[in-house]
């Protein structure tokens, strides 16, 4: 894992069983021309990172339930402590499951109420331009991004779903092309249609949606593009034109 | 001790066979031994009836780097210093008895396949074939836990499944076929062999510990299904999808290090197979001890760990000074990493059990079974099937009804209830997906090129006739590449048949075999890797004949790619190939039409290998220049039932005049199944170029119609809203 000076930097973590690690490096290195490193899941010691993304993946097997053991990977000290520092933390699909399992986001990622794995084009409308995954985007633009799980129906108690929304902590919703929320727009029977939120501070935010599928053309559409170079430009990198 | 009968049954041996063990180790087999002879021997390990005439097919091209039976899977090259491996296996029997650990592991072993030479796996494809769902409810049970299991395993491991078929037919109601492939990319100098490379190297075992499950999987494999199979469940395995991952990132951090000599899977036959293979491709002796390898319950015998086919576990050769760097390695990845055995330069393969010797074997004894030359005669009924005279078939009455009937074919409908449950994506190659195009198109990242995949198989037609079936089904698969665009390279495949010791089967295997060979020739497209399957046989009879091919082509520029679905309105259909829109009677012959709608399977598949040949180069071409919009092959559910797939994909309408004359068989021209066809789209102002290109190529060129509005039309025959044409055919595997 060679560094340069180059600032600022992503950590990519990688615990056993993670598998989007590759696709998050590719598209912060070769789309967004930023520097990520590959982080394994036994280092605790963050500090050199402004930005750390959690990945797609089975971690630890997804034994117990998604998330349930990664959430004692040592990785997740340093984590905790860039959530705490204001740092970014973005938790993408198992991520998002670890994020929660890890209390670093409330609510839980249940299975899929048709019990089936689900891999598919899904349309997520922006909530709100209110975070620093959306700064780039307008409310209500509904952007296609595809999703790829089998415990992505997010579940929280009534009071902490009426505070996330109170507190306009819902970032991103499935919904019909047009924008609007249906219970056909909805891949997995999310409460509310819910498919990414952000912690209290809004600097940790976990999704079920894989942005990172589709930031190049050839793979069927653009549309991650702008949630990462949100993030990316509030660390302080400068995002190319064309990929916002 | 002279083995009983019961034994050898056992290990499904014969008699014979067992005195050629005796003679060719000059004393009685012991347990142990006999059991690895058993394995080796076994259909699934020595190609006991297959190896002779697997020698048909052709090996060789510039590109090819790795034949068939040289390594774990094939190789060819794609430029760029790159190599694509592949390899497809099948897993039917475990599969008949547990569906979902049945698929599951035949996905985990073809993955090791491929990552046992150093390459990265980047998709996996399945070919997987049923009874009718509504004939019997255990046929639903099997196909839903089969693509739960093949889900369960691709999905967790984080290779997308990027393509396949599924087909129902009574035939494979006793017996349903999983075959799994999966393609790998690897440096070509790069690319590891599964050799033990010579005297003092290191055999370690890495991975799963070792227990019961799957002892003789191979020669269960081999023998025909029964009653009693479900006593067998024993010999299935079950998968660890999270572990192989692991193994996998170890493996190939192991091989980028430098460290290897070779490395091979256990896979069928297990430690016997993985050990003997890799010593006896250099020649090499080995020694090993059973009481080093690592179990999962205690009280195994030497011969159960000899045998024991738990997933999982690959076997890695080191040079001594490697050990503890690979060991390190594998500490990382949280792995078992045990020495189990050391290579010599003897002849025999010594097998230990807490150092006393418990087995010695000549090397080459086990690897050389005996080959048999099979002697096959058609099966007269089959003969008169196909000499069916299709001319007096009563016509439908209402053509719509019987063109959604069509579309809701379980084996023509969209398998987009399938293909959903698999990550088809992960990894950012994906270009073309399932339901897009006639194959997938993953990218080759950092230069501009791309692979196409796809596995086929026209079974129906084989069972039919195998010579044409075999030829067809070949052709196909090319045609399937050629409609994304992209040049065919090279071919795995997998053989599976009933039992070849019956005449019938005997001929179809041979006849099978002759007619994928000489297409293989025509189109020059060499097999470089495979699998037989044979027994496939249950109370009900034998499955089809069923030759499944998958294949890779490449694009040189990823840019000139093509998908299946009509895009713009105005562009204009065309007809490209070899038979004019109107068809005679016979063209239904072998159709899934006669099968749908009459209830019959008869009649004579047809080929042209010319026409193919000069068919395909022709849409390749075409799409090259950028002329077409969209381009599908007409295969399964003939012309109609294309036209209507492009539109559902591409979620637009089209109007057709197929100029019928009046006396027209309407049912085969809708239907018929005449091979080297393809319909594209393209707009209008493309005609003038491609109607050169047709000439240059020699192929005729039929204007039927436009792509447009919001309902599919034929003539005055058909005239089917947009939504119902999508409703039927996306609908129809849906729960």
């Amino acid at each position: 894992m060679t560094t340069t000076t180059q600032s600022p930097r992503v950590a990519v973590v990688v615990f056993p069983g993670t598998w989007s690690d590759a696709d998050c490096h590719h598209v912060i290195t070769n789309v967004f021309n930023a520097h990520a490193d590959y982080v394994w899941h036994t280092e605790s010691n963050l500090s050199d990172y402004d930005l750390a993304i959690l990945p797609g993946g089975f971690a630890h097997g997804d034994h117990l339930r998604p998330g349930a053991i990664a959430r004692f990977s040592p990785v997740m000290d340093g984590i905790r402590r860039m959530a705490e520092e204001g740092k970014t933390v973005i938790g993408i699909c198992n991520g998002f499951q670890v994020l929660c399992e890890a209390q670093l986001l409330p609510g839980a990622l249940l299975r899929n109420a048709h019990l089936q794995y689900r891999c598919q084009w899904t349309n997520l409308r922006v909530e709100t331009t209110d975070s620093r995954f959306t700064s780039l985007s307008q409310q209500g633009d509904v952007l296609r991004v595809p999703i790829s799980h089998g415990d992505g129906n997010y579940f929280a108690d009534p009071d902490t779903v009426a505070q996330l929304e109170r507190e306009n902590r819902i970032i991103f919703r499935y919904s019909t092309p047009e924008g609007e929320i249906t219970p056909e727009a909805n891949p997995n029977g999310a409460l509310a249609n819910i498919a990414g939120i952000v912690n209290k501070n809004r600097n940790v935010l976990g999704m079920m949606p894989h942005p990172e599928r589709c930031c190049e053309p050839e793979l069927g559409g653009v549309d991650g593009r702008p949630i990462f170079a949100s993030m990316l430009q509030h660390a302080g990198v400068a995002v190319p034109a064309h990929t916002s | 001790m002279t083995a009983s009968d019961t034994t050898l049954a056992e290990l499904s041996l014969s008699r014979d066979e067992y005195d050629e063990i005796v003679s060719r180790m000059g004393r009685e087999p012991n347990e142990v031994e006999l059991g690895m002879f058993g394995i080796l021997w076994s259909e699934h390990c020595g190609y006991k009836h297959s190896r002779l005439l697997l020698r048909l097919f052709p090996n060789e091209a510039p590109w090819v780097l790795i034949g068939p039976g040289e390594e774990n899977a094939g190789a060819v090259s794609i430029g760029d210093g790159l190599a694509v491996v592949m390899k497809v296996e099948s897993h039917n029997h475990p599969s008949a008895i547990e569906p979902y650990q049945g698929a599951a592991t035949g996905v985990g072993g073809i993955i090791r396949d491929i990552f046992s030479m150093g390459a990265r796996p980047i998709a996996l494809l399945n070919a997987l074939f049923f009874g009718p769902l509504d004939e019997r409810p255990r046929n639903r049970y099997l196909f839903e836990g089969v693509v739960a299991g093949i889900g369960g395993y691709g999905n967790c491991i984080g290779i997308p499944d990027v393509a396949g078929q599924v087909s129902f037919a009574p035939a494979y109601s006793g017996n349903p076929l999983v075959n799994a492939m999966c393609v790998g990319i690897a440096k070509e100098n790069e690319i590891i062999r599964a050799s033990t490379g010579g005297a003092g190297n290191v055999l370690l075992l890495v991975g799963a510990d070792t227990g019961r499950d799957g002892i003789h999987g191979a020669t269960f494999a081999s023998v025909d299904l029964s009653e009693e199979s479900a006593e067998r469940r024993p010999a299935v395995q079950v998968g660890n999808p999270f572990l192989e991952k692991l193994v996998l990132e170890a493996c190939l951090e192991i091989a980028q290090a430098g460290l290897l000599v070779g490395m091979q899977d256990l896979g069928a036959g297990g430690l016997t197979s993985s050990v003997i293979e890799c010593a006896a491709r250099a020649n090499n002796g080995v020694d090993i001890d059973v009481a080093r390898v690592p179990r999962r319950e205690d009280g195994m015998s030497a011969y159960e760990v000899m045998l024991s086919e738990s997933q999982e576990r690959m076997l890695l050769v080191v040079p001594p000074e490697n050990v503890s760097a690979a060991k390190a390695i594998c500490d990382k990845w949280e792995l078992d990493c045990d020495e189990i055995g050391v290579v010599t330069d003897g002849d025999n393969a010594i097998i230990r059990d807490n150092g006393e010797i418990v087995g010695d074997m000549p090397i080459a004894a086990l690897t050389e079974p005996p080959a048999y030359v099979l002697s096959g005669i058609e099966d007269p009924q089959t003969a008169a099937l196909r000499d069916r005279d299709l001319s007096d078939l009563p016509q439908p009455t209402d053509w719509n009804a019987t063109l959604l009937q069509m579309l809701a074919a379980p084996s023509l409908a969209s398998k987009r209830p399938v293909y959903q449950q698999y990550d088809h994506q992960v990894g950012n190659n994906t270009v073309l997906s399932p339901g897009q195009a006639d194959a997938a198109v993953l990218r080759i990242k950092g230069t501009g090129k791309g692979i196409a995949l796809t596995i086929d198989v026209n079974s129906r037609a084989c069972y039919l006739d195998p010579y044409v079936g075999g030829a067809l089904t070949v052709v196909e698969a090319a045609r399937n590449l050629s409609c994304v665009g992209a040049t065919p390279l090279a071919i795995t495949d997998c053989l599976n048949f009933g039992n070849p010791e019956r005449e019938p089967i005997a001929y179809q295997f041979e006849q099978a075999i002759r007619g994928m060979a000489e297409a293989c020739r025509a189109l020059n497209i060499p097999v470089i890797s495979g699998n037989v399957s044979l027994y496939n046989e249950s109370a009900d009879g034998p499955i089809d004949p069923t030759p499944t091919v998958g294949m890779v082509g490449l694009l040189e520029d990823l840019e000139a790619r093509c998908g299946a679905g009509f895009a713009n309105e105005g562009d204009r259909i065309v007809l490209l190939g070899a038979s004019t829109p109107e068809l005679p009677a016979g063209a239904l012959g072998a159709s899934e039409y006669l099968s749908r709608v009459h209830g019959t399977v008869a009649g004579r598949p047809d080929l042209d290998i010319e026409a193919e040949a000069r068919t395909q180069a022709l849409v390749r071409d075409a799409i090259a220049r950028g002329l077409l919009k969209s381009a599908h092959d007409v295969s399964e559910g003939g012309l109609a039932v294309a036209v209507a797939e492009s539109c559902s994909i591409g979620g637009i309408g089209a109007s057709l005049d197929l100029g019928l004359n009046e006396n027209a068989h309407i049912d085969a021209s809708l239907f018929g199944e005449a091979p080297a066809r393809i319909v594209v789209s393209a707009p209008s102002g493309n005609l003038v170029a491609l109607r050169g290109l047709c000439e240059q190529y020699g192929v005729a060129m039929y204007e039927i119609g436009a792509v447009g509005g919001d309902a599919l039309r034929i003539g005055d025959l058909i005239d089917v809203p947009l939504g119902d044409v999508s409703g039927s055919w996306e609908g129809a595997l849906l729960v």
